[in-house]
């Protein structure tokens, strides 16, 4: 097990170095920072001046890959690559438009994503998981056929809709609680239900019927056959033998999003006026503000892949297989 | 049912069940289980008889209500210590399963929870019908898995089933089954997924557990082997019927209906060596066109026109046997030949096709950081191997020894890790694939699954001219239309199949695709793994005479891969016998299977259950067979071995010969 | 006078997937697997129903991917022809009441006033001009009734009934065609044939389509009858018709739904494939490739590539003729991207079903044989993966399409020129906090766009059901 967990470390750093490169390509060769300058100041009528000054003052006036004006291991790290891309993998995520350090920017943010991801995650998880068992246990009655029917339809509608809906209905017409807005503290509770009420719901559908099929799956196996050969209740069935197998392919999808909790959502945090990374990561998309982009895509990939080694090791708590083979 | 007997010791009594599956939307339910009756009582073994899509494993699905969601109990009467189960409601029915009733499975891989431990499976049947809890729970389940035989017991109890081999699971399986002290056991082909030498072991356990607990047991199976080692009476099914019930000794000196001495006929071994197996022409009405008269009268050999028209009722014939066949008084009943000593073909001296030597396929175990080589599991150790033409060797052995990977890398399918294989006396092993490809053309495949050896996408015809169009026999055009014409009417086949899909053949017809498709390219030799496992003992019996005849006419060599000592009884002239990846034995037919010199060889013809009185002395080989990853020192099979010594333990045996042909690796031979 | 016909990228990769899907049913319907698959979609009331929706909109797509430049009026025959900057559509030309009627600004659905109030100079009796606030008459809005405003609501309901009459008409019309094409094909009476048609007992799910027919024709009907002369789902903030918004928005749809998932359909197939049957180092790369891909978070992959997209496209206007064509480009652009962040799940799965697959006994029979690797790809492994594809392709659609609303409305979407469900939404949020609300640009966005998605959803169901093989089985 430790062994196979250092090797999945490992195997995390060219991926990191892939997607550094990536980035980096995306940024700094499909435009050159003259053409970013053009954009950001305006495209027209731009003197090459103002382009110079923009650049100096973000650092991106370097070389891309080798300065060969500068001694020394300046070579390498007086460039654009260095300074940009190779200082990500320490933390160094350099300076937003208006100047503020976009680490600290980050941790600040990072506790209100949290507190409206989390509690979405874990409470949507659980209603989901039930209802599918609920579904999963009146197969093939009506209540299944109506549920999977609901399901359909509520995965059609835009996660948009639910948010615009859910604000109009509950803050709007009646005024149950503040329609956006955050605090700190305590209080932030009257702030934060109606944001994961929707984060659940709108995840229902699509989640609902996901995990049903798979509990279907794990029913007709022939172990559950066994089991009821057993005379066990129907329920006994479902919850000591079908729910612990199904639970290793939810894991594969539920436990990899964990990590990226921290990222909070688009959607929600903008429309409820969240100050959490992902209200900073739209508002950088609508400011163009490249740096910030760059450093939330990589903070993500790192979280991804923190994601992809959590699967494994809790795929060795559910599944002994995977616990005694190494 | 006639016999005269004590009511308080009739344990089920099922009367006239029917049941069916679903089909399609209108609610049609097709009847798969059509007005079975029979009786069973305390310490008595029932053997249900019949080949697939009988309806024997819906019948006793049926009699626990654990059909499958498509399936319907349409009527009768099951009653079961006093009650009707049909008519028990579910909560009252689950006190019965497990409790009253038990039921063993046919494949214990897949029917113990992979992710619950053993001792927490077998405790809830304790918990659920015994009221036990707490440390008594495992107190009981220890003396359960001890009970069935399960080495080092209180260990496997914390241990989950992929810990487990094959038969220890299956012996699980009975544990579980028996917590529940049930006065009825169903077994549902208990070891049909098992190697001989483990199915005797668990034959022995089911036999000696019913014995000491006065249990009934309704045991389902395909095995006329099986049934002659366990069974005191017989019901034979046909299409969802029972055709014929007799006691065992009647059922086996004198069947009456002509199904069942067809199923005797079809049963290859050395007393039908050189003449063709009978075969049972067509196949079992489908479930959706059963015939209004008798079910089998499509297939009889005797058939005339009531048999069309009305469905023959019962015949008692006294002593508990009784038929249901219209003719069965103007039939004669079957003699069931002695397996005498058939008379062998003089061992021609025949000029060898293909020399193995040496042949090793090793797969590298890679564990750690950085994925490192640290062992091989030797699949194939040095596999030497003669074969002339116009010959069949089979090679033998239990799954896992290595047989099937020996047979692929000698046509290179696997890339062997070592020795040599020559062709005609041109080396095969290291030639470039563009050089292999003309050799291609003089050695080819059948595979064991016919569902998966043909592409569901490619119609027969374009099957068949796959291996002519990569080899460029013939022109494409009419050329090979003709030559696909032929080939179908060398296997049997309509000439309209070429244009038809696999989907639309039977198991046995498929396996005929398969075979045209290699003939295609006129090869000299063909490797035939197990090209019978998956099918029924009557179309078994079509495949088998269709390879004979195809040898004889085209003087093809076969390298036949099984582990049915019948078919090798039957069809080979040279035997090589495998175990953990090498050949411990080898040598004519008649000398390896009636004089053999391995104690392995020994155990496994002994293990083969025989399909008659004769109760032959079984050699019971303990534990399972070890991974060829890390097989054990010295001779491979001493662990097992009744006979091992020091010796053994240390160094690996010599080969030995006893004939010219016949050659043994065992110190004590 | 002559128009140029006008090739958008976009309208050549449409055209080409619908050639594609002519050509892929002309191939299955002489495959018989597939043949049975798809009879088993056809079998399928909720899929049949919803496929006729879908057909609709698609109509409506493939109307709208005509595009053309009008000839610019005013000339004298002698000149060389020139053409309009702006391209049209055939949508374009029938619904051009819709396109041309601009109002001011908002008004509601079927309003003949505008929303908000206004300086309105009125000349009273005595002929004096005075300045009063009042909302003021929409220009095209029920502009008919003249004076007699009260009149509206009996026009509207007049037409509606009428409207619906007709439609009703139309569905007994179309379903006696039906019954009686039925009664001649299976040569029985036509009374049977009714009757078979309402149970569904035909070979494919003919009264499923009957019904969601009648139901689009008795919701279609009113709206085409009352949008000649209303508005009919109000207008926005520049006075633009909804309705016609709405039915341009079905296009940019369908183009980020199918040829996001069939740009990137060949890489995902290749890669899937090449992993899959070679393993080793070449599965190796394939399989960094894309977790390195599908490592970076989704939304801002998309975000950064739409972002530096933005730039190239904005720093070479030369590039593009008109702006249709650039924010063609960057649509198509948007689709790529999207594409590159998908295709990176299909690949995986197609690995894995190829490395079932090659173990298969066939492939192996075909080795023996020595038949080319290549060969063994495309005649044995290629063909018993593309039910995956297809499923592939109809459950990402429905993802696609809903995905476009929110990328239009994080700023990462398609061109605030383009109409798309996603602009419509984010030009109407702004008024959400508006007394009395703007609901209809909204409400008129999210029931079109639900009721693309159900109906692929269903369908892609239905497809799913018909082509898994597991589920065949059961």
């Amino acid at each position: 097990m430790f062994a196979y967990l250092v090797r999945r470390l490992l195997y995390a750093i060219p991926i990191l170095i892939g997607v550094n490169l990536i980035t980096f390509a995306l940024f700094f060769i499909v435009n050159t920072p003259d053409d970013m300058a053009r954009m950001q100041l305006g495209v027209k009528r731009v003197t090459a001046e103002a382009i110079e000054k923009w650049k100096a003052e973000r650092g991106y006036d370097k070389p891309l890959f080798v300065n060969a004006q500068a001694s020394g291991v300046g070579v390498v790290t007086e460039t654009i690559f260095f300074t940009k891309s190779a200082r990500l993998f320490v933390g160094d995520f350099g300076r937003a438009e208006d100047g503020r350090d976009i680490a600290r920017e980050i941790r600040t943010r990072m506790g209100p994503s949290l507190a409206i991801a989390l509690p979405t995650f874990v409470l949507g998880l659980f209603v989901t998981v039930c209802l599918a068992l609920m579904l999963a246990f009146f197969r093939a009655t009506p209540l299944d056929f109506w549920g999977v029917v609901l399901c359909v339809a509520m995965m059609s509608i835009s996660g948009l809709f639910y948010i615009i809906g859910g604000q109009y209905l509950i803050s709007k017409l009646w005024r149950l609680v503040p329609i956006s807005g955050f605090s700190a503290g305590l209080d932030a509770w009257k702030f934060l239900i109606l944001p994961v009420l929707i984060g659940v719901v709108s995840g229902i559908g699509s989640s609902t019927r996901w995990y049903r099929t798979i509990f279907l799956e794990e029913i007709g196996k022939d172990y559950v056959r066994t089991a009821r050969a057993k005379g066990l209740s129907e329920l006994a069935v479902l919850f000591r033998h079908v729910l612990r197998n199904a639970l290793i392919p939810i894991l594969t999808g539920v436990v990899v999003v964990i990590p990226l909790l921290f990222m909070g959502s688009l959607l929600t945090e903008s429309f409820f006026g969240i100050p959490g990374l992902g209200s900073y990561t739209i508002d950088a998309i609508q400011a163009q503000d490249f740096a910030v982009v760059r450093a939330m895509v990589f903070i993500g990939s790192v979280l991804y892949i923190v994601g992809l080694i959590l699967t494994d090791l809790s795929y060795s708590w559910v599944d002994p297989r995977i616990r005694f083979e190494s | 049912m006639n016999a005269p007997m004590k009511n308080d010791d009739l344990l089920l009594r099922v009367r006239d069940l029917r049941m069916g599956f679903a089909a399609g939307r209108g609610g049609q339910v097709l009847t798969a289980v059509d007005g079975v009756s029979f009786d069973l009582r305390a310490g008595e073994t029932l053997a249900l008889l019949g080949e697939s899509g009988c309806g024997k494993s819906a019948t006793a699905l049926s009699l626990l209500r654990l059909l499958p969601p498509a399936g319907r109990v349409l009527g009768g009467e099951v009653d079961f210590a006093g009650s009707d189960l049909l008519r028990l409601s579910e909560a009252e029915m689950r006190s019965v399963r497990g409790g009253g009733m038990a039921m063993i499975f046919q494949e214990p891989a897949t029917s113990l929870n992979p992710v619950l431990t053993v001792g927490r499976q077998i405790g809830e049947v304790l918990e659920r019908h015994r009221g036990l809890s707490g440390t008594a729970v495992a107190a009981r389940a220890l003396e359960l898995l001890q009970a069935v035989g399960l080495s080092d017991a209180e260990r496997r109890l914390g241990e989950y089933p992929f810990q487990l081999s094959g038969g220890m699971k299956q012996r699980v399986m009975i544990a579980m089954a028996l917590a529940g002290e049930p006065r009825l056991l169903i077994a549902d082909e208990p070891t049909t997924a098992l190697d001989v030498t483990i199915q005797a072991q668990i034959l022995d356990l089911l036999r000696g557990l019913q014995d000491e607990r006065r249990m009934g047991m309704l045991l389902i199976t395909h095995d006329l082997g099986v049934v002659a080692r366990m069974a005191q009476r017989v019901g034979v099914m046909y299409a969802g019927e029972i055709v014929e019930e007799a006691p065992r000794e009647i059922f086996f000196t004198a069947p009456r209906h002509p199904y069942t001495h067809k199923l005797f006929a079809a049963l290859p071994d050395v007393a039908a060596r050189g003449r063709a197996l009978e075969t049972i022409p067509g196949q079992v009405p489908p479930l959706s066109a059963m015939p209004a008269g008798c079910r089998f009268a499509d297939r009889c050999p005797h058939v005339e026109v009531r048999c069309r028209e009305r469905s023959p009722g019962w015949t008692d014939l006294g002593g508990g046997h009784r038929v249901r066949c219209h003719r069965f008084a103007e039939i004669a009943p079957a003699h069931r030949g002695d397996p005498g000593v058939a008379v062998m073909p003089p061992a021609m001296p025949t000029p060898s096709l293909l020399t193995v030597d040496a042949l090793k396929v090793h797969f590298p175990i890679r564990r750690g950081l950085l994925r490192q080589t640290v062992g091989h599991v030797k699949a194939v150790d040095g596999v030497s191997l003669e074969l002339g033409r116009g010959r069949t060797l089979a090679l033998v052995g239990e799954s896992g020894c290595g047989k099937t990977t020996a047979g692929k890398a000698i046509l290179r399918l696997i890339e062997p890790t070592g020795g040599s294989v020559h062709l005609d006396g041109r080396e095969l092993t290291g030639l470039p694939r563009a050089a292999l490809r003309p050799l291609r053309r003089q050695m080819q495949m059948v595979f064991q699954d016919p569902f998966a050896s043909l592409n569901p996408r490619l119609t027969v015809g374009d099957i068949l001219a796959e291996g002519m169009q990569a080899l460029a026999i013939g022109d494409a055009g009419p050329e090979r239309a003709a030559a696909i014409a032929r080939l179908l009417g060398q296997v049997g086949l309509p000439v309209d199949a070429a244009g038809r899909y696999p989907h639309e053949f039977s198991g046995g017809q498929r396996q005929r695709i398969a075979i045209a498709r290699v003939l295609a390219v006129q090869p000299d030799l063909i490797v035939c793994d197990e090209p019978t496992s998956a099918l029924d003992v009557s179309v078994q019996a079509q495949i088998l005479n269709l390879l004979k005849s195809l040898q004889e006419s085209l003087g093809l060599a076969f390298l036949f891969i099984t582990h049915n000592f019948a078919v090798v009884d039957y069809l080979a002239h040279d035997v090589a016998v495998m175990y953990l990846g090498r050949i411990v034995e080898r040598g004519r037919v008649d000398e390896v299977l009636r004089a053999p010199r391995h104690p392995y060889t020994q155990a496994l013809l002994s293990a083969v259950p025989s399909p008659g009185l004769d109760d032959r002395p079984v050699i019971r080989l303990a534990g399972e067979t070890p991974s060829p990853a890390k097989p054990p020192s010295g001779c491979h099979f001493h662990p097992r071995c009744p006979r091992a010594s020091e010796l053994c333990r240390t160094s690996y045996p010599d080969e030995r010969s006893f004939s010219v042909s016949h050659r043994v690796n065992c110190h004590h031979a | 006078m002559s128009i140029q016909p006008v090739l958008l990228w976009s309208d050549a990769l449409i055209w080409l997937l619908v050639l594609g899907v002519v050509a892929f049913g002309w191939a299955s319907s002489r495959t018989p697997p597939l043949r049975a698959a798809w009879r088993r979609v056809g079998r399928n009331r909720p899929g049949m129903a919803a496929a006729t929706v879908l057909l609709v909109f698609v109509l409506i797509g493939l109307l709208d991917s005509l595009h053309y430049r009008p000839p610019l009026a005013n000339r004298t025959p002698d000149q060389p022809a020139a053409y309009s900057i702006e391209v049209l559509s055939a949508l374009d030309a029938l619904a051009a009441p819709l396109r041309t009627r601009m109002e001011k600004t908002y008004s509601a659905p079927l309003a003949t006033r505008a929303y908000a109030k206004e300086s309105i100079e009125v000349r009273d009796a005595g002929g004096a001009v005075h300045a009063v606030r009042d909302f003021p008459r929409l220009a095209f809005g029920g502009a008919h009734l003249g004076e007699d405003e009260a009149q509206r609501d009996a026009d509207v309901l007049g037409r509606v009934l009428a409207a619906e009459v007709v439609a009703l008409a139309l569905i007994l019309v179309v379903s006696g065609v039906g019954a009686v094409l039925l009664a001649r094909r299976q040569a029985i009476p036509w009374p049977q044939a009714v009757r078979r048609l309402w149970r569904g007992d035909t070979d494919i799910a003919w009264n499923a389509v009957l019904f969601s027919l009648g139901a689009l024709a008795l919701t279609a009907a009113p709206l085409l009858a009352l949008c000649v002369d209303y508005h009919v789902f109000g207008t926005d903030k520049v006075g633009q018709d909804v309705f016609y918004q709405v039915l341009k928005s079905v296009r940019t749809a369908l183009v980020i739904g199918l040829v996001t998932t069939l740009v990137t359909l060949p890489i995902a197939v290749a890669l899937g494939i090449l992993a899959g049957y070679w393993r080793g180092w070449v599965d190796d790369l394939i399989q960094y490739l894309y977790t390195t891909l599908s490592s970076i978070p989704g939304v801002l992959l998309i975000a950064a590539a739409v972002l530096m997209m933005q730039v190239v496209i904005d720093t070479h206007p030369q590039w593009f003729a008109t702006a249709a064509e650039r924010a063609d480009l960057r649509l198509l652009a948007l689709c790529l991207i999207l594409g590159m962040t998908s295709w990176t799940g299909l690949c995986r799965l197609l690995r894995g079903e190829t490395l079932k697959l090659r173990e298969l006994e066939y492939i192996q029979a075909a080795q023996a044989f020595g038949v080319a690797d290549l060969r063994i790809l495309a005649r044995h492994i290629l063909p018993n993966l593309m039910h995956l594809v297809i499923i592939a392709l109809v459950m990402d659609f429905s993802g696609l399409v809903l995905s476009e609303a929110v990328l239009s409305y994080v700023g990462i979407g398609v061109d605030p020129t383009t109409i798309s469900f996603g602009t419509m939404i984010n030009n109407a949020r702004m008024e959400l906090a508006r007394e009395p609300m703007v609901w209809w640009s909204l409400a008129a966005a999210f029931s079109f766009m639900f009721a693309l998605v159900l109906a692929a959803n269903v369908l892609a169901d239905a497809v799913r059901d018909a082509f898994d093989p597991r589920a065949a089985v059961a």
